[in-house]
Formats: structure tokens, C-alpha cells, sequence
């Protein structure tokens, strides 16, 4: 280090005085200073950024209340948030992931009302067969809910005729005759507390679950924020087509080890997310393999199980476990109705466990998320209806195939390779071509001109922890068919305008 | 060659998984179960154990139901859905929930007050259910190892609401009898003080109010003192006011909100406040809870965070149209207060005759009985004795006081308003022979 060289004059006396003086005081004043400014950014973060010119419909504070509360300050300072809180709080403001939904959300798109807006992209959501759930609804919906009465205070797991619904269910949407207990599941208010049930219920603050990358956009906070665990990513390429290996996730294993982190569990997306890869029974058994060796446990997301198809088969952690004996309390999964049905807006997430002391703990904390009751009567309802359920599966996996081959068919010709994928709610594009740097400065570069320029919001690679920059997830399931020709329109003139640059 | 049976590696669970924080071991849960396996029923188990131990409304569901069939609209989502703007869907995708139902509630919550304070929409961030909103407020205002101040007698749940998950501490407030449960500036003081020396950072205090279990709300003068004192220390404060609408009288309850308009909101940052349908409108099984928060980074983050506890667009829906209905809301209010009121009267007298007092109480749905005289032994253990007696001779399912960490033994909290009135008659006969049973032996037993 330079630094010692000058001190060494120090020590050997050469004009070493001055310097001798002048350096550690530098340096010390540096210190100060430095330490100064992370003191301050830790406990006051700057104050935030007056709220943007609201919209017809202002989402942020009134401006009014918030210029009262924000000036006269108490002497001792503002109150004081959580750590915890104010890593929240910069995330949502810096991440892309929450920028990019912010702006979606202040701005959305509107073929008449708001044609300049910005289309939604960005959301694993799927909304095309949301119509055929809201027109049975309407023909039955008040004898559905009406019918059972209010419920009082219910287990807040869920009520066991809608576990018995589920389980009758998930069998139709996987189109295979498999076996799900009631008994074994805990009904959440959304997939995402089923995985935060699941973080605190497997893993220590501090800990770790291995996750391939590229993973959704949504796992930092929806892993970390409360129960605080660590993600150590098993690293996944294009060059073996982003398919997961067993060698990386060793290597994984062994380096976290290595840094001292405590491995608990590995979470597999299954079809992943952003990429839409299945993974095949091999590939599980050895997963569940590895885990033994490790004893570790292993959760499998697998809220996309309906949306598979082409020609690989779905296979679920499910069938797999029909057959082990072994080994079944080490395996979680997390479904999701609201994805499965196209009700986003339902908010239901099913957590299904073989290990009795995960249930016990998990149960109790449902109480935190627990559905609501006429929510429950109603998807009891529509459940039961196995002549419209049947129907259903059928129509909206067609318009899911239809959509994704649309969508990549108009994105190729625009030059704009996609992976192939086996389901999911969106496909992962090569947008490398258009980057004007290639790394991650040039695809978040890309990604603002997207969003603020072309008005699109889609999820850059780094969002989702890809280590190769270049690649985009664009989420088509909320779209029209119209919508589509605009998105093509938006980026053509984007990839156009970059193509004249160079 | 034999078969070889591989000894399954036992997984391990976190220490969270495995810990008895979540408090559910406590006698206040175990009573429960009590009632689970002989549920008291009119009919067809009259000998059974009466559920006195759950705060839910009852006395005014005739209404709620009145309304849902003659409004059947509002659960088909009517003009909801379909119509509802595409900005509000869009805001609804980023966690806001939708505008017309944070309206409704907003205006809602008005009503309670009297109109005394104004609530807007957009600083409410919505959960499923109270239980979340005090646990995602802890998370955010909170560090593990961190402090909570609660004053004692306090519900139960919080322990495990406030702490299992956060790993937050709670330091109690103590309050005693001797000024009927109210919270002083020397308890705040001591309980600052007690967190001080064990090393604790005290980042707020967390009031009830009305109060669960007393049943009694926070005068206005108490607040202002709490008030100061969060402002002097540089803290927050929480104010559960989940039993806001139960109050018998209206003038009777003064929010936090009431004391911040009337400052216009100086200091207002620090305070938040927790609301939830469950208790005023009868309606537990909707999960539906809310944070109204002053303070601008804490409505932000507790918006982003509320991804984790969600409320169905429907069941939105649904509420929005209701409470957005100011006919029905404003006679459903009154209706049942007077209700209630009626309810705790007859407990109340019911008690009294068998020289049972209780706490003056005036919202919530339950009373804080003293049944000190009757303790063979004026502890802990005394007390449980009791309740012990209570749940299988007597046969009710009541919650004792050192289950709400309460510090004097021999208070109870006894709900009245999950019930129909004739079983609480029966309630109260079964109390009149116990005390009879009592008496008759104590004095048999002093005449030897």
C-alpha cells in the first residue's frame, strides 16, 4: 500500500516528520468524515424527495398533510425507523423492479383514456381468463357467498371444505391423478406469505437458502425483508439454456460454506421464474438427493404449474415424494390459486408441507395472513362447479399459449430472440443487440429507456440476478391482443432509434 | 441380504418454528380448549362449557346480514369490478388496495370519531387483519432485541403478535387498581427506565384503546401525558383503537387522532394508529386491518411490506359498497352501542347481586371482573386455583389476569358479547351457585 511508504520515511526519518504528521492526520480526518456520512445515511436518510405532481388520482401522500408533517421536525430529530424499514424503504426507491411498478402504477396505460401511459410488463400476473371467473360470479356469486352465512372466528389456516376443494383441484390443473391431504396445507393470503411462512418457519436471521438465478424480481423482499435470510445464488446460463445443474449448485454449496454462511434450504421455481424452465424428474431426484447429502431442505415454488405446457411434462415435488418414502419432511410447496385461476386480485396461496412440525408452526402464523371468509366461500364455490372448473383449465391454457406465441413470434421480428420456455407468464428476451454497453450499466441504461422513453416496464436481468447482462422478462399475461401490436410498435422505435446511433 | 433401513436425517426447523414465543401455551389458549372439546350449546349440550374467553361481536350480525340480502349487488361485486377505473386497478397491482374501499374505511373511522377527526385514504395501508398490522408495525418501527412499552393488563395476543416473529421485546407499563388501571407518567417512566437497564433500546409504546381486557377507554388528559412523554423521549406510539366503535357512549371516546387535529399535527409523525373491522362491524372471518400512519416513510414502507398479509379485491369490494353506505353504517354504529351497553349492563347487575364488582367500563366487549375476594391465596397460583375451578365446576371459559400479565391476582376478563342473551343468563346462574358454593364453605369451614 502507498501509504506505508511514506511512513516507512517516517520511521527511517527521511523529511519524515512532515509527512509523518500530515498522513495520519489525513487519514484520520478522512475516517471521520467517511464514517461520518455512513452514520448519517444509517440513521437519517435524506429527507424524501417531494412527492411528483400527483395525476388524476394522486397514489402518493396529500400534498397538503405531507408539507404540515414534514417541516416542523422535533428537535430531537425524525422518529426512528427499523434497519430493517429503512433498507425497505431505499430498495423500493432505487430497485428497478419497485420503480418500474411505481411508475406503472402513477401512469398506466389506457387504449382511450391514457394512450401515452406506461404498459405493464412487469407483473407475473395473468389476467386473460379473469373475464370467464368474473361472468360465473355474476350468475352465481351471491348464493355462493350468502349461502354458508358470515363466518365468525374460523381456523385461520383455512377452512377445511376449501382445502377439500383445493385438493380436488390441483389434480384437474396438473392433469394427472395425484393425491393431495388437506390435512397438509395451510391456505395463505397470497403465495408470497406462504414463502415468508416458510423463511421463518426453516432458517435462522442470518442464514441462507440457495436459489438459481436468474430468480423473480420478487424474491429479495419477499425472502429477506422480515425474516431477514440471505440468498446465495447457484448461477444459471445461457450457454446450457438457463437449465439448472447439480455441479453448480455443489459449488454453491461449498463456497457459501466456505464464507461461513449457513445453508437451511434451496428453493426451486418450478416452471422458473423469469426464465419458464420445467425441470425433469431426473433432475428432481437429484435435487432431493442433494438435499439429503446436505440435510437441507428444500421448497418448490411451483405457482406456475398451470401455466405449463408445450411438449415437456410437468412434474411436481408431488409425484416425486409418491414415490420416496424418505425424505418427506424436508419438501414444501407453495401453489397459488389466484395465478391458477387468473384472479390475481384473490390473493390465495396454498403452502403444502409433509412435515408435521412445519404445519404446526406454520398454522399459527397464518394468522397473520389468513383469507378472507368470503373469499374462502367463494372459491369453495367456484371449485365445487368441476363442469366449469373443467372448462376453464381448458380456455385459459389455450389463451396462455396463444398469448406466449404471439408474443415471441412479434418479438423475433423485431429481431429479438426469446428462450424457449415451458410455461409461465412471460418469456425471457435477448436484448443484448440493443444495449449500447454491454454489462450492467448498459442494460439498466436500456431498461430506463424502456420505461421512459418507449413507456414500457419490463424487469432487467439484474433484477433477477442474472450474471449474463443482456436478457429482459416481459410479462404478456395482462395484456390484449391490441396492447401487443402497441408494445412491438414502442420497442421498434426503440431498437430503431438505436440501430441509427450506431 | 437384508433390507436396509436408512435412519432418516431429522431436518432441523428454525428457532422461531420451534420457540414458545407465539404464547399459544398460555392458560388464555387453553381454556380454549377446553370449550373446543365441550362446546356449550342451548339445545343439545346445555351442561357444556359456556365460551366467555372470545372478544367477537354477535349482538348486531342480525344487521350485517339484513344488509348483505338486500344489497346482494355488492357481493357480486355489481358495479365494481367491471367499472372500476383502470388507475385504481393500476394503483391496486402496487399495493395501494383500492381507493374506494380506503375511502370507506376512512370515512368509517370518521364516523366513530363523530366526525372529530378526518382520516385520508391515502395514508391507510391495509393488512388482513389487526394481528398483522400490529405485527408489520413492529417490524418497521422496531429492531430485534428492541423494546415495545405495553401497559399491563394487556391482551394476551400480543405476545405473540409483538414478539414471535419480530423478535422485539415488550417491557410493561404496570397499572394497578388503585386508579383504576390508568396509565401514569411514573409507570411510563419506570417501564423507560426497567427497558434502560437491561440494556434495551425502547423504541415506542403501544396503547389499547379502548382497553382489552378492561374494557375502559384512555381519558383524554392520560393521552396528552403519553403523547408528551413519546414526544420527550423520542419515540413512538402505537394506538390499537380496534374497539373504537364498541364504545357505549360516543362522547365517552377521545382518539389520538382527536389530540393531533386539534394540534395540527405537531409531533404527529410518531403516532399510528391500528383499526380493524373484526370487533365493530362482527366480521373476524374477513381478515380485515388497517394502519393509519402519520408519518410518510412509515405508510411507504408499510405499504411495500403489506405484500405479505393481503386483502382479496372482492372482499374490498364487498366493504367498500358497505361502508360506504352512510344510512346503514350510521345505524349500525348506534344500534350497537346500544346493544352493547345494554349487554354489559345485565352482566354488570348480574354480578353485582352476587357481590361481584367490576371495573367501570364503558366500550369493548367484555368486563374486568375482580374476583380477588374470592382467592383462596392472593397469588398467581391462587388465582389460576380459581380459574382452574371456573372452567371445569363452573364450566365457563374466562380469561385470567395474569394471563394478561396483569400484576394484581384475581381479575378476570369475561366477554359478553359473543352469545345469545339467554345463554349469558345462564352464565350468570352458574356464577350465582359457585359464589353460593363458596360462601356456604367458607363459612362452614370458619365455624369449626
Amino acid at each position: 500500500m502507498r501509504v506505508i511508504v511514506p511512513l516507512q520515511g517516517v520511521v527511517q526519518g527521511k523529511g519524515g516528520l512532515f509527512w509523518g504528521s500530515v498522513i495520519p492526520c489525513a487519514l484520520f480526518y478522512f475516517f471521520q468524515l467517511y464514517f461520518k456520512n455512513r452514520r448519517h445515511h444509517h440513521r437519517s436518510p435524506p429527507p424524501p424527495p417531494p412527492p411528483p405532481p400527483p395525476p388524476h388520482h394522486s397514489p402518493v401522500l396529500p400534498r397538503s398533510l405531507s408539507r404540515i408533517l414534514l417541516s416542523p421536525r422535533s428537535p430531537a430529530g425524525p422518529a426512528y425507523v427499523s434497519g430493517r424499514a429503512t433498507s425497505v424503504a431505499r430498495i423500493s426507491a432505487d430497485s428497478p423492479y419497485y420503480v418500474g411498478l411505481r411508475k406503472a402504477a402513477e401512469d398506466p396505460y389506457h387504449e382511450v383514456h391514457n394512450p401515452h401511459g406506461v404498459i405493464q410488463l412487469g407483473l407475473a400476473h395473468n389476467t386473460l381468463s379473469q373475464d370467464l371467473v368474473h361472468d360465473w360470479i355474476h350468475q352465481n356469486g351471491t348464493t355462493a357467498i350468502l349461502g354458508r352465512g358470515i363466518a365468525p372466528y374460523q381456523p385461520l389456516d383455512g377452512f377445511m371444505e376449501l382445502k377439500l376443494a383445493v385438493a380436488g383441484f390441483m389434480p384437474q390443473v396438473m392433469e394427472k391423478p395425484i393425491f393431495f391431504s388437506p390435512s397438509q396445507m395451510v391456505l395463505t393470503a397470497g403465495a408470497t406469505s406462504a414463502i415468508d411462512i416458510l423463511s421463518f418457519c426453516l432458517a435462522d436471521h442470518g442464514n441462507s437458502f440457495l436459489v438459481p438465478t436468474p430468480h423473480s424480481p420478487s424474491f429479495d423482499g419477499d425472502i429477506k425483508w422480515r425474516s431477514d435470510i440471505e440468498i446465495v445464488a447457484v448461477p444459471c446460463r445461457s450457454t446450457d439454456n438457463f437449465n439448472l445443474s447439480i455441479t453448480a449448485l455443489d459449488r454453491a454449496f461449498n463456497q457459501a460454506k466456505k464464507r461461513g454462511q449457513k445453508v437451511r434450504g434451496i428453493i426451486i421455481t418450478n416452471p422458473s421464474n423469469p426464465v419458464g424452465k420445467l425441470l425433469d424428474r431426473e433432475t428432481l431426484l437429484d435435487i432431493v438427493d442433494f438435499a439429503r447429502e446436505k440435510n437441507i431442505h428444500i421448497v418448490s415454488n411451483e405457482t406456475f404449474a398451470g401455466s405449463a405446457c408445450g411438449s415437456k411434462e410437468f412434474v411436481s415435488m408431488v409425484e416425486i415424494l409418491e414415490a420416496e418414502e424418505l425424505d418427506r419432511d424436508r419438501v414444501h410447496i407453495i401453489y397459488s390459486l389466484s395465478n391458477e385461476l387468473s384472479v390475481p386480485d384473490f390473493k390465495v396461496g396454498v403452502l403444502y408441507s409433509y412435515n408435521e412440525n412445519v404445519l404446526v408452526a406454520a398454522r399459527r402464523m397464518a394468522k397473520f395472513s389468513a383469507l378472507s371468509a368470503p373469499t374462502q366461500q367463494l372459491l369453495i364455490s367456484i371449485l365445487s362447479d368441476t363442469r366449469f372448473v373443467q372448462k376453464f383449465i381448458e380456455i385459459n391454457r389455450l389463451r396462455l399459449r396463444k398469448m406466449y406465441n404471439t408474443f415471441v413470434a412479434e418479438l423475433k421480428q423485431l429481431g429479438i430472440e426469446c428462450t424457449s420456455s415451458s410455461g409461465g407468464f412471460y418469456c425471457w428476451a435477448n436484448m443484448s443487440k440493443l444495449l449500447r454497453s454491454y454489462g450492467e450499466k448498459g442494460e439498466l441504461e436500456l431498461w430506463d429507456r424502456l420505461l421512459n422513453v418507449a413507456k414500457i416496464n419490463v424487469t432487467p436481468g439484474s433484477s433477477c440476478h442474472c450474471i449474463e447482462p443482456g436478457w429482459f422478462r416481459f410479462c404478456f399475461t395482462t395484456l390484449s391482443e391490441k396492447d401487443v401490436s402497441v408494445v412491438m410498435e414502442r420497442i421498434r422505435r426503440i431498437s430503431a432509434a438505436t440501430k441509427s446511433e450506431s | 441380504m437384508g433390507i436396509e433401513i436408512e435412519k432418516p436425517c431429522v431436518v432441523e426447523l428454525s428457532n422461531i418454528a420451534v420457540s414458545n414465543t407465539h404464547g399459544e401455551d398460555s392458560p388464555y389458549f387453553a381454556g380454549w380448549k377446553a370449550y373446543d372439546d365441550n362446546p356449550y350449546d342451548e339445545l343439545t349440550n346445555p351442561s357444556g362449557v359456556i365460551q366467555m374467553g372470545l372478544a367477537e361481536n354477535q349482538v348486531s350480525f342480525d344487521l350485517l346480514e339484513k344488509y348483505l340480502e338486500e344489497h346482494s349487488e355488492a357481493t357480486t361485486w355489481g358495479k365494481g369490478v367491471r367499472n372500476s377505473s383502470f388507475r385504481d386497478n393500476a394503483l391496486f397491482q402496487d399495493y395501494h388496495g383500492l381507493h374506494s374501499f380506503r375511502a370507506a374505511m376512512a370515512s368509517f373511522m370518521e364516523q366513530i370519531r363523530g366526525e372529530r377527526a378526518k382520516f385520508e385514504p391515502d395514508r391507510l395501508v391495509i393488512t388482513a387483519g389487526a394481528t398483522a398490522a400490529n405485527e408489520l408495525l413492529t417490524f418497521i418501527l422496531a429492531n430485534p432485541g428492541d423494546a415495545l412499552l405495553v401497559p399491563t393488563p394487556y391482551y394476551p395476543g400480543f405476545d405473540r403478535d409483538l414478539r414471535w416473529r419480530t423478535g422485539v421485546k415488550i417491557v410493561p407499563i404496570h397499572c394497578d387498581s388503585s386508579n383504576n388501571f390508568q396509565i401514569t407518567p411514573e409507570a411510563l417512566e419506570g417501564a423507560y427506565k426497567e427497558a434502560e437497564s437491561m440494556n434495551t433500546k425502547v423504541r415506542g409504546v403501544l396503547i389499547t384503546n379502548p382497553s382489552n381486557p378492561l374494557g375502559a377507554t384512555i381519558e383524554r388528559s392520560v393521552l396528552e401525558q403519553i403523547l408528551e412523554f413519546v414526544t420527550r423521549k423520542n419515540i413512538h406510539l402505537v394506538s390499537d383503537e380496534i374497539y373504537s366503535g364498541s364504545v357505549f357512549s360516543p362522547s365517552e371516546f377521545v382518539s389520538v387522532a382527536e389530540i393531533l387535529e386539534a394540534r395540527n399535527y405537531k409531533d404527529a409523525e410518531r403516532v399510528h394508529i391500528v383499526y380493524s373491522l373484526s370487533k365493530d362491524l362482527g366480521l373476524p372471518g374477513f381478515r380485515v386491518g388497517t394502519i393509519y400512519s402519520y408519518n410518510d416513510k412509515v405508510v411507504t414502507t408499510a405499504r411495500r411490506m403489506s405484500s405479505f398479509t393481503l386483502i382479496s379485491s372482492q372482499t374490498q369490494h364487498l366493504l367498500a359498497s358497505m361502508l360506504s353506505d352512510k344510512d346503514f353504517t350510521e345505524l349500525y354504529i348506534r344500534t350497537n352501542r346500544e346493544r352493547l351497553r345494554k349487554r354489559y349492563e345485565m352482566i354488570i347487575e348480574g354480578l353485582r347481586s352476587n357481590g361481584i364488582e367490576c371495573l367501570k367500563g364503558n366500550g369493548g366487549l367484555f368486563c374486568w371482573m375482580n374476583m380477588s375476594p374470592l382467592l383462596e391465596k392472593a397469588t398467581k397460583e391462587g388465582e389460576l386455583k380459581l380459574w382452574n375451578a371456573i372452567i371445569h365446576q363452573v364450566k365457563l371459559n374466562i380469561s385470567p389476569g395474569s394471563s394478561c400479565h396483569c400484576s394484581e391476582p384475581g381479575w378476570f376478563r369475561v366477554c359478553f358479547a359473543n352469545m345469545s342473551e339467554n345463554t349469558l343468563q345462564v352464565a350468570l346462574e352458574r356464577i350465582r351457585n359457585f359464589v353460593d358454593k363458596i360462601r356456604t364453605h367458607t363459612l362452614t369451614a370458619g365455624s369449626n
